[in-house]
């Protein structure tokens, strides 16, 4: 409440406020795992997808060119940073990851290692 | 196998921290009013409103859109957005598991009620990072004048 002039904070500063966490969307098929979490006001230059062993973190800092001279008149949301973390297991191939954000979605593609991938087993009778 | 990725630690903390953003988020965030239109937690898109001294802005929090699906339109002082966010998930069968869903998708629709003031005529809409952001400017009555002293 302390300073209403502020729809959404931008300034590096403020980035230690708590994040919010994104919602996401995570399916598997047989080749890997895609992950999409919708970080609105996120551009490419303020996301961060960091691997640290097996974790796997997404950060994103909001960022508007709001006028200086703009008070609230209402607000839902307060979000001036996303993050939110996920552990990766080991059959995944933490190296093949791509990432790709459009539209303030990002699309996370996780690979399984080539040898965890299904394979058909041959059954040959004798 | 691996459950990992998508189990979520429900620590204390997370559970308070879930609690918080639900509570500012249906009182608005910090305490800032909220229309008679807006709604309660859970409205996609989330809107914010400011005012400037020479128009409202209005920011609606909506990633992954088709600019050109978007649908806005003003009447009588009311700003409805309206529009529709494709699905990315793919149907479920028996070579994909979906393991969280918590994106909406579909069609949506909302309405903000403008102040009194703007010019309808005068409306500015930019669809940017996931971020649909309207400026719609004051009338010219209500924009701030420097009058001429003689």
């Amino acid at each position: 409440m302390a300073d209403r002039n502020e729809l959404t904070t931008t300034k590096p500063a403020e980035s230690n406020q708590r994040p919010v966490s994104p919602a996401v969307d995570i399916f598997e098929d047989a080749g890997g795992i895609t992950l999409l979490a919708d970080m609105p006001g996120v551009s490419k230059e303020r996301l961060d997808v960091k691997l640290d062993g097996d974790n796997l973190s997404i950060e994103g800092h909001v960022e508007m060119d709001l006028p200086a001279d703009m008070r609230a008149l209402w607000a839902e949301v307060n979000m001036p940073r996303f993050r939110r973390t996920f552990t990766l297991s080991r059959e995944l191939d933490a190296s093949g990851i791509e990432a790709n954000l459009k539209d303030g979605v990002l699309m996370l593609r996780v690979p399984k290692q080539a040898h965890a991938q299904p394979r058909r087993i041959e059954v040959t009778a004798s | 196998m691996i459950d990992t990725m998508f189990s979520r630690p429900q620590s204390l903390f997370d559970q308070l921290d879930a609690m918080h953003r639900l509570l500012s988020r249906s009182l608005g965030a910090d305490g800032a009013p909220g229309g008679i239109r807006s709604v309660a937690y859970g409205a996609f898109p989330e809107i914010n409103v400011g005012r400037t001294p020479t128009s409202v802005e209005v920011f609606a929090f909506a990633p992954g859109i088709d600019a050109a699906s978007l649908d806005v339109t003003i009447e009588r002082n009311i700003l409805k957005i309206s529009g529709a966010r494709a699905s990315f998930t793919p149907a479920r069968d028996a070579k994909v598991q979906l393991y969280a869903n918590e994106r909406p998708e579909g069609r949506f629709s909302r309405a903000v009620t403008l102040p009194d003031d703007v010019d309808p005529m005068k409306v500015e809409a930019k669809y940017r990072d996931g971020v649909l952001r309207i400026s719609i400017a004051l009338s010219a009555a209500a924009q701030p004048q420097r009058i001429a002293v003689k």
